[in-house]
């Protein structure tokens, strides 16, 4: 798929990138978000260190299409888990989940099983990755 | 090519050991002394990471690099709901002095060098460290080694920021002048550029950004009465290596002659020794990738190379699994053999300097002055390094280069073996051995918390605790002595943050896209 029908498919779409946990490493995160940017869609970045119910909350508030989370610090399953609570606990489990990050196979797998829509990994084409986020938003 | 006729306009470059230090900041090399190998590692609790310690120094490294976990970094203790399922997991728990005690049971302080990556607990961190030597009967003068304490790159970078800029400096300066008087062969500081670069910086952006942020903390030890001519000789540098060496090795020509000229013109200094741009390296990082992942040991040994002849006072070679996993003690063990093959077998080390005098490399270095001093000019316009980063411009920066190093990599305009070139079907991602964290690893650092909490005197930490709150809240009192009380007190990383936090607040992060 190539960036211009992308861009016609995140048209008007609001997506949330967040950071959950304390990992620091705000890189990969803000790039998606620019490439997001970049393919039309209306990104909103939380900033670090935010908790699960932070996240929850401000999908909510912002009226997100989607919640990308990034986790480059090992503890994606407890923070992907709490995030999804979170999220369930306010009623808003139908927003779309994507997670970034340092994921072990097993692991993607194993996010895949419990309900994100996607993970993603930084050896993947960033065009790849907005395409997919696009058609699983489509 | 470089022609002989465009050396006319090369600049001076001097001796090996003599100022602007462009050929190295020891008269001869590495033939006097090799550089520190250090290898960055500690996982779970300090009892596993003591036995990983043990092992390196059995193995030949002669000198110790921390790595701790998330929670101590942001200065939270292992209870914080927010500190719990980071517990141990990209570094060691370190909580209170209990902790640091057995992180060095049978390690002898007054004889390993021991470098902690940390930086907005850094000052907590080195007073345990001072506290740890104190009871283990270890002069404090004997302590050598480093903390990385450079707060502005972690509002940059890094991430592991906890207080507002303004205390933050105050706090680094308490560390280096308490630190030049009580510990004076200690690095108080380890000003860094390597997380700039792995985000997505230049070679000369890793540079500018880590100078101008060096001479933020001059100019702030200066403002409270530090003398440069003996602080400087406290500042230390640290950068990561990528894979174009001959960059690589200008990269550093060009710093030192830079931080020389800068010491002496801009603040009078004149003890060379102060002028020194001493620095240490990752060879690894972001240059690593999964794909192919035997690879990355053949990466790390160029970039080991550069390191070498760019003059590099330590040297962490990363493990090829580093980019996805913790290290296993074989990938560990490969990553030592890496430089200790080149040290004792290439002969690189055998004279100094090899590279000066080369036309490519001088010309390669000059280039690379020019534009590091142009972007650093960039900074100042911005109000300088402080300003910069309040404002997130820096950081803008550093995440619009991050986008287009990414987009150069999946067009192929970078290449690299194995990610976007030669790959083949069936291709190994994953390493063959995976690293295995002990799940119990949360579980027993709390429970280990739990006793110590049972077991100190409530007291004596109230105290402590109380005495630090106060001195915090006037801005001429220097904190170390009060930080060095309460862990002696055995108060934790989490209560001696939090009551700085009561004082001064914290940051707020600018978010800029």
């Amino acid at each position: 798929m190539n960036a211009s029908s992308s861009t016609t498919l995140l048209r008007g779409k609001r997506i949330l990138i967040a950071k959950p946990g304390l990992d620091g490493h705000d890189v990969g995160a803000k790039v998606i978000a620019l490439a997001l940017r970049d393919a039309g869609a209306d990104v909103i970045y939380t900033g670090l260190r935010k908790s699960p119910g932070f996240i929850a909350r401000a999908a909510v508030d912002e009226d997100v299409d989607a919640v990308g989370l990034s986790i480059l610090s090992g503890s994606h399953n407890d923070l992907v888990a709490e995030t999804m609570e979170a999220l369930r606990d306010l009623n808003a489990m139908e927003i779309p989940l994507f997670v970034g990050g340092t994921i072990p196979a097993h692991d993607q797998e194993a996010l895949r099983a419990k309900g994100v829509r996607g993970v993603f990994t930084s050896d993947m084409l960033l065009e790849d990755v907005v395409a997919s986020i696009a058609r699983s938003l489509s | 090519m470089v022609a002989t006729q465009d050396m006319r306009g090369v600049r001076e470059i001097g001796q090996p050991g003599e100022f602007p230090f462009t050929r190295g900041v020891f008269a001869d090399g590495f033939r006097g002394r090799l550089w520190t190998m250090r290898q960055y590692s500690g996982f779970g609790t300090a009892e596993e990471s003591n036995e990983r310690y043990r092992f390196l120094l059995e193995q030949g490294q002669t000198g110790l690099s921390v790595a701790l976990d998330l929670p101590t970094q942001c200065g939270l203790d292992p209870t914080d709901p927010m500190a719990r399922p980071e517990i141990g997991k990209v570094g060691v728990s370190l909580s209170n002095l209990a902790e640091m005690e057995s992180l060095f049971r049978d390690i002898d302080l007054s004889r390993i060098s021991t470098s902690f990556t940390i930086n907005g607990s850094a000052a907590v961190i080195y007073a345990m460290y001072i506290a740890c030597a104190d009871r283990n009967g270890v002069p404090r003068e004997k302590l050598t080694g480093t903390i990385q304490n450079d707060i502005l790159k972690e509002y940059v970078a890094r991430g592991t920021w906890i207080f507002p800029t303004r205390p933050s400096m105050r706090l680094i300066s308490d560390t280096v002048v308490f630190g030049s008087r009580v510990t004076p062969r200690f690095n108080t500081i380890s000003i860094a550029g390597a997380h700039m670069r792995d985000a997505g910086c230049t070679a000369a952006e890793e540079i500018a950004y880590t100078l101008a942020n060096g001479l933020a903390y001059v100019d702030e030890l200066i403002r409270r009465g530090g003398n440069a001519d003996q602080f400087a000789k406290r500042l230390s540098f640290f950068f990561y290596v990528h894979m174009d060496l001959f960059e690589e090795v200008a990269k550093f020509r060009a710093a030192r002659r830079i931080w020389a000229n800068l010491l002496k013109e801009r603040y009078g200094v004149t003890d060379p020794k102060a002028q020194m741009f001493r620095f240490g390296v990752v060879c690894g990082g972001s240059s690593l990738v999964a794909p192919q992942p035997y690879n990355n040991v053949i990466r790390v040994t160029t970039e080991t190379l550069a390191a070498v002849l760019g003059g590099a006072q330590s040297i962490f070679t990363c493990a090829y699994d580093e980019a996805f996993q913790i290290p296993t003690e074989f990938s560990a063990e490969l990553a030592l053999r890496t430089q200790q093959i080149v040290a004792y077998e290439s002969g690189v080390a055998r004279t100094v300097d090899p590279l000066g005098g080369s036309y490519y490399v001088e010309y390669l270095t000059d280039q690379m002055e020019d534009r590091i001093t142009a972007l650093m000019k960039e900074v100042e316009d911005h109000g300088g390094a402080v300003k910069a980063i309040e404002e997130g411009w820096l950081q803008l920066q550093v995440a619009r280069r991050a986008h287009d190093r990414k987009l150069q990599i999946d067009s192929g305009e970078r290449a690299v073996v194995g990610l976007n070139c030669f790959q083949r079907a069936d291709q190994q991602v994953a390493p063959g051995e995976t690293f295995h964290l002990d799940p119990r690893v949360s579980q027993r650092v709390l429970e280990n918390l739990e006793a110590v909490r049972a077991r100190r005197n409530a007291t004596e930490v109230e105290r402590t605790l109380g005495r630090l709150a106060q001195a915090s809240a006037k801005d001429n009192e220097n904190l170390m002595p009060y930080l060095v009380d309460c862990c002696h007190a055995y108060a934790t990383v989490g209560e001696m943050v939090e009551r700085l936090k009561l004082e001064w607040g914290e940051f707020r992060e600018p978010i800029r896209l």
